[in-house]
């Protein structure tokens, strides 16, 4: 459909050979465990069985005691430094509210000990020979239980920082107004409200976290690590440790996935401080168990939307108040908070007068960080279900109402300035967006004029269409820096060196594609060498849908120079005033038809006349964070017996500004509206009355399989981002945070139920149909 | 104990410890393509073949391949020539972190091996054990039936 290349191009915009798929698909050692560990301590964890509890002795002697235990550690001798895990830009908007270990435990699955021995066995079996007395303490299980009066203060640690207010359990806090939403809804002939819940989810990463530690020749600390960040680990891994940040280095291999959760620092600090003790190599990996109850999960949230409108559907006043959940640790409290108003109340600007606050709030369970969709997915629920609600008050088609109101390319939003990640924004106006021709592709694809409204049925099931709009961001203004640096060889060939990390999405693949366009070569005669903190320049990591349009700026710079210093060399060679010259197809042709190929002039270079490294460093930080948009439409058959909801049919139209791996951007897609398909019918993480995970394993936590989910037909619509490299912006996040609230108003066309509260599990359809018709 | 079995058509004496699982084994011999995503036979990222049929690597005992075969993904590529199925996954890009790929690949081997025609569905649920986070499966899906179609060309 897409595989066409953009016209202009030669290397954008086609479907490049992924350049590690061919290791990948042949099972080549690439990832982190993929080594020899004959030499390597097994490195295993203790994590609390407690809730809420200080610990009030430990004693490590019989597991010390134990032959094959190496070093045993926990609060009582390692460094009380308190960081946060959270891999964000310096300095973390998240407060310093973790210990490596403490003396007290917050959470089921806070780290207690961990113990390196020779072989997992013993590591095992010393694990079971700590012995640890807690005393245990009052426990807040819910976001209304830790906002309660007399409720146990989670954070009364006194050197803590930037918690909002340790007191009362409140992470982080934002409350922001644009005009004056309460006077305005009171002029409003329409208003609608609603609140939604998004419960406890996780990313599963199919490769848990683990880390691979190690001293250098010289006795430095080099971590092999599965991390989205390697630039950010590094920084905080010197800061827990107290180690200079050059006596570190950070390698990323191949990540078996990420999803924000690897934007965590939660390893590297304990596989490494067992490296420096013992002087050994160190393995450190979560179970999947582990991966459940000690890792990382999406906030939940509970977000109430308010839309007033003009009884023709304009909208005039937004009002969203967002409670989050951010576990026992503040990890992204204030910003995904912030997200959750940031990424989706700017979509709709012809509401003049606009209110968002909320507050982030500590609770005795697991802690919440980054996850895809970064508090967007949160918000989108309710608004898009506020959306469709007013569309049926005013009396007009959902995509109408949407039409009236939401951003056009050339308008702004004050939200941009006001609403940044966790400080003020920065004001832009949006120059590409192709929401118009995504919304009606998606349109056609579903047949919404012919379906919608119909409730056809099959026996039990009855059939419904829903739909919802989205925006995202590319990368955060004015505090993401990405830097790339291109070397060219003697033979024309070129070295990308990148900090971007690659964690399966392709960056790899089509940062080198970027610099194969501006260079004239083909892709595959670019190497890259990524994510290594002692070779590549710095870039902040995968998040925030930067890599792309951020890094991608980076290479595009630096490739650029480097075409620069070729056309001069060229210059002398063919004895020509560079500006006469031409750089295409891996030679420079002059006027007169004469030229000189690139391995010519970098032999050239190297070798014979005024010889120098052609080389280039470039950095890009932001001015603009240009959102993709995407139109998404489901069809789902709802089985009035069961309640079970399938989903029959899903659209997406996604605008990203110009695609440069078009196969790949999909595939960003398909994924995205795959795991939100998972998390609006199936996934939630249980607890019991205490705290405790009640399923954590890939059998109890259902994620998608291929059987489960039908064939997304996604649609790349084209647009061309000016501040883009070649064009581009970000697909990474945006797809995910719209399987909910497309599902939800195609549940409500099929049967006429509004669900509020994400999974749409059967009995919670079964029970609102029956509540519906029970109703007077 | 000691077990003699065919490991990528290579007949091996392999020390075996009580205990062991297929998959600990199989890395231990550097066959580090076997990956492990969960250790209790739900995410199926250890998928390989005994006998030519897909297994969960981490269920088995390291001793149960006394006496079979075992493909990984290491031994399926004839030299430099990527079996279909692996070719097919690289063109159609159904490969991003790469995590689930070698048991994804194994599981539609076995499916093709013994289904040569089959339809999108009987794919889904061929590879209904093997989780990806990453892709939302559409582009593995169409990897595999485009594998299907040129093996069925091959055999024409």
């Amino acid at each position: 459909m897409s595989s066409d290349k953009q016209p202009g191009f030669r290397v954008v915009g086609t479907n490049a050979t992924k350049v590690d798929g061919l290791s990948l698909v042949t099972g080549r050692p690439k990832f982190v465990a993929d080594i020899d560990l004959a030499d390597t301590l097994i490195v295993r964890l203790l994590t609390s069985p407690h809730a809420h509890a200080r610990i009030t002795a430990i004693d490590t002697s019989a597991a010390e005691a134990l032959p094959g235990v190496a070093c045993v550690l926990a609060h009582t001798n390692t460094p009380t430094t308190r960081f946060t895990t959270a891999g964000q830009g310096y300095p973390e908007p998240s407060p310093y509210d973790t210990r490596l270990f403490d003396s007290k435990v917050r959470f089921v699955g806070d780290f207690v000990a961990a113990v390196a021995a020779e072989s997992q066995e013993v590591a095992e079996r010393a694990v079971r020979a700590l012995h640890v007395s807690y005393e245990q303490l009052p426990a807040a299980l819910s976001i209304d239980d830790a906002l309660a009066d007399g409720a146990p203060v989670i954070h009364d640690e006194p050197d803590a920082q930037g918690i909002y207010d340790a007191l009362h359990n409140v992470a982080a806090n934002v409350d922001i107004d644009v005009g004056d939403a309460a006077s305005a809804f009171d002029a409003c002939p329409v208003v609608v409200e609603t609140t939604c819940e998004t419960p406890y989810a996780q990313h599963t990463p199919i490769e848990t976290h683990l880390v691979h530690s190690a001293l250098d020749g010289d006795g430095r600390l080099v971590l092999r690590s599965s991390t989205q960040v390697p630039f950010h680990a590094r920084r905080i891994v010197a800061r827990t440790l107290g180690l200079p940040l050059h006596r570190i280095r950070v390698i990323k291999p191949r990540v078996g996935g990420g999803f924000g959760t690897k934007q965590e620092i939660l390893l590297e600090s304990i596989a490494g401080l067992v490296t420096l003790r013992t002087g050994r190599p160190a393995l450190l990996q979560l179970t999947r168990h582990e991966e459940f109850v000690s890792s990382r999960t999406r906030h939940p949230m509970r977000v109430r939307v308010k839309a007033g409108a003009e009884k023709d559907g304009t909208l005039r006043a937004l009002e969203m108040e967002a409670l989050s959940n951010t576990g026992a640790y503040g990890s992204h409290a204030l910003t995904v908070l912030s997200n959750t108003g940031s990424k989706t109340l700017p979509l709709y600007n012809k509401a003049s007068d606009v209110h968002f606050y909320g507050v982030a709030v500590y609770t005795n369970l697991p802690v919440a960080g980054a996850y895809r969709g970064y508090g967007a997915t949160q918000g989108y629920f309710p608004l898009e279900t506020a959306m469709d609600q007013l569309a049926e008050r005013v009396g007009l088609d959902p995509i109408t109402v949407r039409e009236k109101n939401h951003i056009r390319s050339g308008e702004s939003s004050p939200i941009f300035e006001k609403l940044g990640e966790g400080r003020e924004g920065v004001a832009f106006s949006i120059r590409s967006c192709e929401l118009p021709r995504c919304i009606e592709i998606g349109r056609q694809r579903i047949a919404w004029d012919e379906r919608r409204g119909r409730r056809n049925r099959e026996g039990n099931w009855v059939h419904g269409l829903g739909m919802s709009i989205h925006m995202q961001g590319s990368g955060i203004p004015q505090i993401d820096m990405g830097a790339a640096t291109v070397r060219m060889n003697e033979d024309g060939s070129c070295q990308l060196l990148v900090g971007a990390t690659d964690i399966g999405t392709g960056s790899d693949t089509i940062l080198s594609q970027i610099a194969a366009e501006v260079l004239g070569i083909p892709p595959s005669h670019v190497v890259v060498t990524s994510s290594d903190t002692d070779t590549t320049p710095f870039d902040v990591g995968a998040y925030a849908s930067s890599t792309t349009y951020v890094s991608g700026m980076a290479v595009q710079r630096a490739a650029e120079k480097v075409r620069g210093q070729i056309l001069d060399v060229a210059a002398g060679a063919l004895q020509v005033d560079r500006e006469a010259l031409s750089l295409e197809d891996g030679r420079v042709v002059a006027p007169d038809g004469r030229s000189a190929s690139l391995a010519e002039l970098c032999s050239r270079a190297t070798h014979v006349v005024d010889q120098f490294q052609i080389e280039a460093t470039a950095s890009c930080v932001p001015e603009e964070s240009p959102p993709p948009f995407l139109a998404s439409f489901a069809e789902v058959a709802v089985d009035t017996e069961t309640g079970f909801v399938k989903v029959v049919k899903y659209v997406a139209a996604v605008d990203c500004g110009v695609p440069i791996n078009p196969k790949m951007a999909e595939g960003q897609v398909e994924g995205a509206i795959v795991n939100g398909i998972g998390y609006a019918l199936t996934e939630r993480m249980l607890f019991s009355s205490r705290g405790r995970v009640r399923n954590p394993s890939l059998f109890d936590y259902k994620i998608p399989c291929a059987a489960d989910v039908p064939e997304v037909d996604v649609v790349l619509v084209d647009s061309y981002e000016p501040t883009g490299p070649m064009g581009a912006k970000s697909v990474g996040e945006i797809a995910i945070n719209a399987p909910i609230p497309t599902i939800a108003n195609a549940i409500y066309d099929a049967v006429g139920v509004r669900l509020t509260a994400t999974p749409f599990t059967p009995e919670r359809v079964l029970a609102a149909m029956r509540e519906a018709s029970e109703a007077p | 104990m000691k077990i003699e079995t065919t490991l990528n058509g290579c007949p091996r004496n392999v020390d075996v410890r009580p205990g062991e699982t297929l998959l600990e084994m199989l890395r231990r011999l550097g066959m580090y393509g076997v990956k492990e995503g969960c250790g209790s036979g739900d995410c199926g990222a250890c998928t390989v073949l005994l006998d030519g049929r897909a297994i969960n690597a981490c269920l088995a005992f390291a001793a149960k391949a006394h006496g079979h075969t075992v493909t990984t993904i290491e031994g399926l590529a004839s030299g430099d020539a990527l079996h279909p199925v692996q070719q097919a996954f690289l063109d159609e890009g159904a490969i991003q972190c790469g995590y689930c790929t070698p048991g994804m690949v194994l599981s539609a081997v076995d499916l093709l091996r013994h289904h040569q025609q089959p339809t999108d569905d009987e794919i889904r649920r061929a590879i209904a054990g093997n989780l990806c986070r990453c892709t939302g499966y559409a582009k593995q899906v169409a990897a595999i039936r485009r594998a299907s179609e040129s093996e069925s060309r091959e055999d024409a």
